[in-house]
């Protein structure tokens, strides 16, 4: 079930560069896929979850137009040739 | 993006670091102190609520803190004064994951003279972390993470931050922090154990006046040739202990408020120190308008305004906890910035002032270093001052805000 993740600028610095990553084999649900991500650029993890596994506060992922906040969180399916987004949300000071 | 400049200093020089609200700034000058560079904004757009350098072991490595809303806290390092710096790859800064607890900000970082690889970290919510590698690991100190009283710590203002590390300048089992709200809390076995030190303190914003915990104390600061003797500004309240806080006496006869964040201890003579006073916890500006600094040089006994060089008119500006700073010169040189984004100095120990740095974003934090591997810098001759001047007027050029 291969997946397209869509990495935000600030962050294709810890992915040596790249805006898209391709996994093969990311699992079955987005925190599978996160998991798979984080092995293949570690760098990331701390940027996108905090140190209880939870995306921050800030930062949305989508699998293709659906907020996993509106899903099921960590537990929302990826379907096969899924793209996850990570988003930085629109907020700040 | 604005553009950054870098600043290069050699030993001798004075730094004096700015964290704001958008980022940091290095500020340099020779012993003089009269003309600044200005270096930065480094880590631009970030809250950067704590600064410092390490200058033991033939070290020059600045660090600061790097807070994100979006992406998290991390501590960073320069070798080179910010002209490069280095964001670790996974945070160094974390809590373990079953303490429930997610770290929002580094408030303080401090190192010890007296132990050259370590470091310390006070961090919101509030908890304390420490290294032993110079920085590059780093732990939580568990007698705090676990400390019974923590359930009752709650958020002040800005938080519920651990903002002040006094370390015992020749007991590495002993130190001192403080946090808000919570109060001080000392440590004799080398961080296992922490008692509250609260004994006189005043919380205002309590049924309970005088609790054993739960005090907003703003900062405590003490003078290592005189371990014992403490100075708190309090939410509310001035204070000395001579008993490394065992007992606090309220020390804020003849001052315009007793309210305030800001305080730094002289750094040769144990009976001065400076603050900042704010109008009430409601208004947070400097009382009648008039931007003044308070100095006692007998303990707290007497306090008198220090305010030539600085505006007597319409100036509503705070300075926060961490905003005062002093170097280790002879004379002191003192610094302070504003919530206006101004910074000022005094190169002899607040006598007078002058505008070193303005329109930046609100400064959070400002702290000074003489480069030099801690070393305390030769006094300077009569003809290094010459030097100086021609070498000022050469730089004058790329100082900014500069007077």
């Amino acid at each position: 079930m291969p997946v397209t993740f869509q990495i935000p600028t600030y962050l294709a610095t810890f992915a040596d560069g790249q805006r898209t990553v391709n996994l093969a084999s990311p699992g079955a649900t987005v925190r599978d896929a996160l998991d798979a991500l984080w092995r293949l650029h570690p760098a990331l993890r701390d940027r996108v979850v905090d140190e209880q596994g939870e995306v921050r506060q800030h930062i949305n992922v989508f699998v293709g137009d659906e907020s996993i906040r509106f899903a099921s969180g960590l537990a929302t399916p990826v379907p096969e040739g899924a793209e996850i987004l990570i988003v930085p949300a629109v907020s700040g000071g | 993006m604005p553009s950054v400049q870098h600043v290069s200093p050699k030993k001798g020089d004075v730094l004096v670091l700015v964290g704001t609200m958008k980022g940091a700034f290095v500020l340099r000058s020779n012993a003089g102190r009269k003309r600044w560079d200005v270096g930065g904004p480094y880590s631009i757009g970030s809250p950067v609520y704590t600064m410092g350098f390490d200058n033991r072991k033939g070290r020059n490595r600045l660090w600061w803190s790097q807070q994100s809303f979006r992406w998290g806290s991390s501590l960073i390092s320069s070798d080179n004064y910010g002209k490069t710096a280095t964001e670790p790859e996974t945070y160094s800064i974390k809590f373990p994951e079953e303490s429930g607890l997610t770290l929002k900000n580094i408030w303080q970082l401090q190192m010890p003279a007296g132990e050259p690889d370590t470091m310390y970290c006070g961090v919101e919510p509030s908890a304390l972390f420490v290294s032993r590698d110079a920085g590059k690991s780093w732990a939580p100190v568990k007698g705090l993470l676990e400390h019974p009283h923590r359930p009752k710590w709650t958020p002040g203002g800005g938080g519920m931050c651990l903002h002040t590390i006094v370390p015992h300048p020749t007991d590495p089992n002993r130190m001192i922090i403080a946090m808000s709200t919570g109060g001080v809390y000392r440590t004799e076995d080398g961080g296992n154990s922490w008692r509250a030190r609260n004994h006189g303190i005043r919380a205002e914003f309590l049924p309970e006046k005088f609790p054993e915990f739960g005090q907003c104390v703003h900062k405590v600061v003490c003078h290592r040739s005189k371990p014992e003797r403490l100075y708190a500004q309090n939410h509310w309240g001035l204070y000395r202990s001579d008993d490394s806080g065992d007992n606090w006496k309220d020390i804020a006869k003849g001052v315009p408020s007793d309210f305030g964040f800001a305080m730094v201890g002289h750094p040769h003579d144990p009976e001065t120190a400076y603050i900042v006073p704010i109008e009430s916890d409601e208004y947070r500006c400097t009382p009648e308008g008039k931007l003044r600094v308070y100095r006692t040089r007998n303990g707290g006994g007497s306090w008198e305004a220090l305010t030539r060089g600085l505006p007597q008119k319409n100036a509503l500006e705070t300075v926060l906890r961490d905003g005062l700073a002093a170097d280790s010169l002879d004379p002191a040189g003192i610094y302070f910035g504003t919530r206006s984004g101004k910074v000022y100095g005094s190169n002899d120990e607040g006598k007078s002032w002058q505008l070193i740095l303005e329109g930046v974003p609100a400064v959070v934090c400002v702290k000074a270093a003489v480069v030099g591997d801690g070393e305390a810098p030769p006094k300077q001759s009569v003809t290094q001052k010459g030097r100086e001047k021609g070498a000022a007027k050469k730089r004058s050029a790329k100082t900014r805000g500069g007077k």
